[in-house]
């Protein structure tokens, strides 16, 4: 196995430690569980880094074009966002729903080939990687948005049931949680919006046209307009809390259909 | 030497003979001084809040005659007669005594479970007898566990995390809507005890606008200027609910007085953010269907009370988890407490000496040969005269520092310097 596989593993064995002590933290909030969850997290995204350093070394490119290389990325890009939001929002709940994704799509990332296979001069150059780098890290913002919107949808149930009992769950407000929500979409929609303008700037250097009807550009469009619609209501009507947690939930999923639905459907498998 | 607790408590004596016990902050030196006279008490120490009144001590000999004069000298200090609250008194020693004090300091005894106040009152009479002098190390180590333990229960058990009073769990649910409650807006739409209650915990949470509406605009007023806050006239209720965070009714009407058209257009001029509705009236002032519009929550109070409730349950549960941490503070420091003892370091150094007196006196007895029994018996005495008239001295002078605030010093040098069996404390 070549050493940055053994690094990426190293990263899951930590993504996937940590996610099982943030789930723990939500039952038991034990301070001390909850560094260790960070501090797992933290090794692992260390190791993940490491990772895509040394294999940027050996391809002499950035790891953005296999499948493999995206997922992983994808799942860096989640973890690296969520550091940030959990230091600057001091809670840790939310790890409790985002490690889990993160392992999700790490294992996907393992399950897939990871040979380095050398391209097509078409697919390389700096155009064609920045916007896959903005693609995904716009995309791992709206996982984000995914998570909180998710979080948010259950704790407003909970507050909103009228034989209430005890909080079952110990969530973050749903101030926060919105406030997340938001200003994760505030971060991802600009790079959704240039990764979109490079992919068809490439798109016309490439294939000598702007845009062409594939389904992964089309449902790309589709997710922009979803999340500029949304946007624009939170600005000007103050579409805020259920709705828009919603929104964000259909939007990831839009997204999600993009890259793999899509694939699947069209090749049957994710190669 | 022993430990002693003499009290009463909301659980053995009725507030009219509480209060009749009662020491306020200033008169408690006092009353430690009164204790310090009596020549069976060596260490003193006084806690009096609404709902006990006790004394931690230690007794120069058996804890009885200490506990008794306890019991005069609280009498004596407010002139009464000692038959008066008698029968409400419980006394503690040893073992029991640790334990109950931990578990005043754990609030384990309170009467509501958890509350945290009680260990901040029990720090501040620690204080008190310490800048006295009345607390010796005994007391002092007892206290530091008793920190410690409560330390432990508060961080490692959910005895004090949930809500148990209506307000309070009002104000978590607050908290859990708006998340930091700094700046944020609250109403409150008629008056009572209750709402006030619930008023009085948001804005020491941070709650910085305060409205105040009534059918009688001079009551919003009255109210108003008690929380820095400002009156509304009840016609206007609606237009400020705009801007309004957090909603406490409790009017004394008869009929409802916001309908879920209401909610509806509000949170539309809200933009969306959300509201939080408190209906403490009965009948309610609200209306049930509120509740569906997207982003108002409203709570009655009967939903603040099955909260209450399941919080209550839990508690419980923790203060089970709590007895376990507390059982194992008590061990820990019963074993210091024995170490500090004299009497087993005596025993040990006496059977060692023994121990040494016999091998040599069969040494000297087979060298000697040919004694006469009357003769063996004499060398014998005379070994354990030595021994005795050695022993003597040390002994009583060890016995005596033992008890003295540096007397575990005595024991351990001395177990060190004969070499006696290491005591784990």
């Amino acid at each position: 196995m070549a050493i940055d596989h053994v690094f990426f593993y190293l990263a899951l064995a930590g993504y996937l430690l940590g996610a099982l002590h943030y789930l723990l933290y939500v039952v038991k909030p034990n301070v001390r569980i909850g560094m260790v969850a960070t501090g797992l997290t933290v090794v692992g995204f260390a190791a993940h880094t490491v990772s895509h350093v040394l294999r940027v070394y050996s391809l002499r490119r950035p790891p953005l074009t296999s499948p493999y290389e995206s997922l992983s990325f994808f799942a860096w890009a989640i973890v690296l966002i969520y550091l940030v939001i959990e230091h600057r929002y001091r809670n840790r709940i939310m790890g409790a729903f985002v490690l889990p994704l993160v392992v999700l799509a790490g294992s996907g990332a393992a399950a897939l080939p990871q040979r380095m296979a050398e391209l097509v001069p078409k697919l390389q150059g700096v155009g064609l990687w920045s916007h896959v780098a903005m693609a995904l890290f716009g995309n791992a913002a709206f996982a984000l948005t995914f998570c909180v919107g998710l979080m948010y949808l259950i704790q407003e149930r909970q507050l909103k049931s009228r034989h209430l009992g005890r909080l079952h769950i110990r969530l973050p407000s749903l101030e926060l949680l919105d406030d997340v929500g938001f200003k994760s979409i505030l971060f991802g929609f600009p790079l959704l919006t240039l990764a979109l303008i490079s992919g068809s700037l490439w798109a016309e250097y490439a294939r000598g046209s702007f845009f062409t009807w594939r389904p992964r550009e089309v449902w790309s469009v589709v997710s922009w307009v979803l999340f500029a619609g949304l946007l624009y209501a939170r600005v000007s009507a103050g579409w805020r809390g259920r709705k828009a947690a919603l929104l964000a939930i259909l939007g990831f999923c839009l997204v999600l259909f993009t890259f793999i639905g899509v694939k699947v459907l069209r090749d049957g498998s994710l190669i | 030497m022993e430990l002693f607790v003499v009290g009463l408590s909301h659980d053995t004596a009725r507030i009219a003979v509480r209060e009749r016990l009662h020491v306020s902050e200033k008169e408690l030196p006092k009353l430690l001084d009164l204790l310090g006279e009596r020549s069976e008490i060596v260490e003193r120490m006084a806690l009096a809040t609404c709902n006990r009144v006790e004394v931690y001590g230690v007794s120069e000999g058996s804890a009885t005659p200490a506990m008794e004069a306890v019991v005069e000298t609280l009498a004596a200090h407010r002139g009464l007669q000692p038959v008066a609250f008698a029968e409400a008194l419980y006394r503690y020693t040893a073992a029991d005594a640790v334990r109950h004090v931990f578990r005043v300091a754990c609030s384990l005894d309170s009467m509501v479970l958890g509350e945290p106040q009680i260990l901040g009152q029990v720090k501040a009479a620690f204080t008190v007898a310490r800048a006295q002098a009345a607390v010796g190390m005994v007391l002092s180590n007892l206290m530091e566990q008793a920190f410690h333990v409560a330390k432990r229960v508060r961080t490692e058990t959910g005895i004090g995390s949930a809500p148990v009073s209506i307000a309070s769990a009002g104000v978590d649910l607050a908290r859990q809507i708006f998340g930091d409650l700094a700046g944020r807006s609250v109403m409150i739409i008629g008056a009572g005890e209750m709402a006030e209650l619930a008023l009085r915990h948001l804005t020491e949470d941070g709650v910085t606008s305060v409205l105040v509406a009534n059918r009688n605009y001079d009551r919003a007023v009255a109210l108003a200027t008690e929380f820095n806050g400002r009156a509304v006239t009840f016609e206007s209720i609606r237009r400020e609910m705009a801007e309004t965070d957090i909603v406490i009714s409790c009017t004394g009407a008869p009929h409802v007085i916001l309908r879920k058209e209401d909610l509806q257009v509000i949170i539309h001029e809200r933009r969306h953010r959300p509201i939080f509705l408190i209906d403490i009236a009965n009948p309610r002032d609200i209306d049930d269907a509120c509740n569906e519009v997207d982003n108002v929550y409203l709570k009655s109070i009967d939903d603040l009370e099955e909260v209450v409730k399941a919080n209550r349950t839990e508690r419980q549960r923790e203060a089970q988890r709590a007895d376990v941490i507390v059982g194992r503070g008590v061990g820990l420091y019963l074993d210091w407490l024995r170490g500090l003892d004299a009497v087993p370091t005596i025993v040990s150094l006496r059977d060692r000496l023994e121990a040494i007196r016999q091998m040599e006196l069969e040494k000297a007895l087979g060298k000697l040969g040919g004694l006469t029994s009357e003769q063996q018996a004499t060398i014998a005495s005379m070994t354990q005269a030595m021994v005795n008239k050695i022993l003597h001295q040390p002994m009583t002078e060890l016995k005596r520092q033992a008890a003295q605030q540096n007397g575990h010093v005595y024991t351990s040098v001395l177990r060190r310097l004969f070499g006696l069996e290491e005591k784990e404390n």
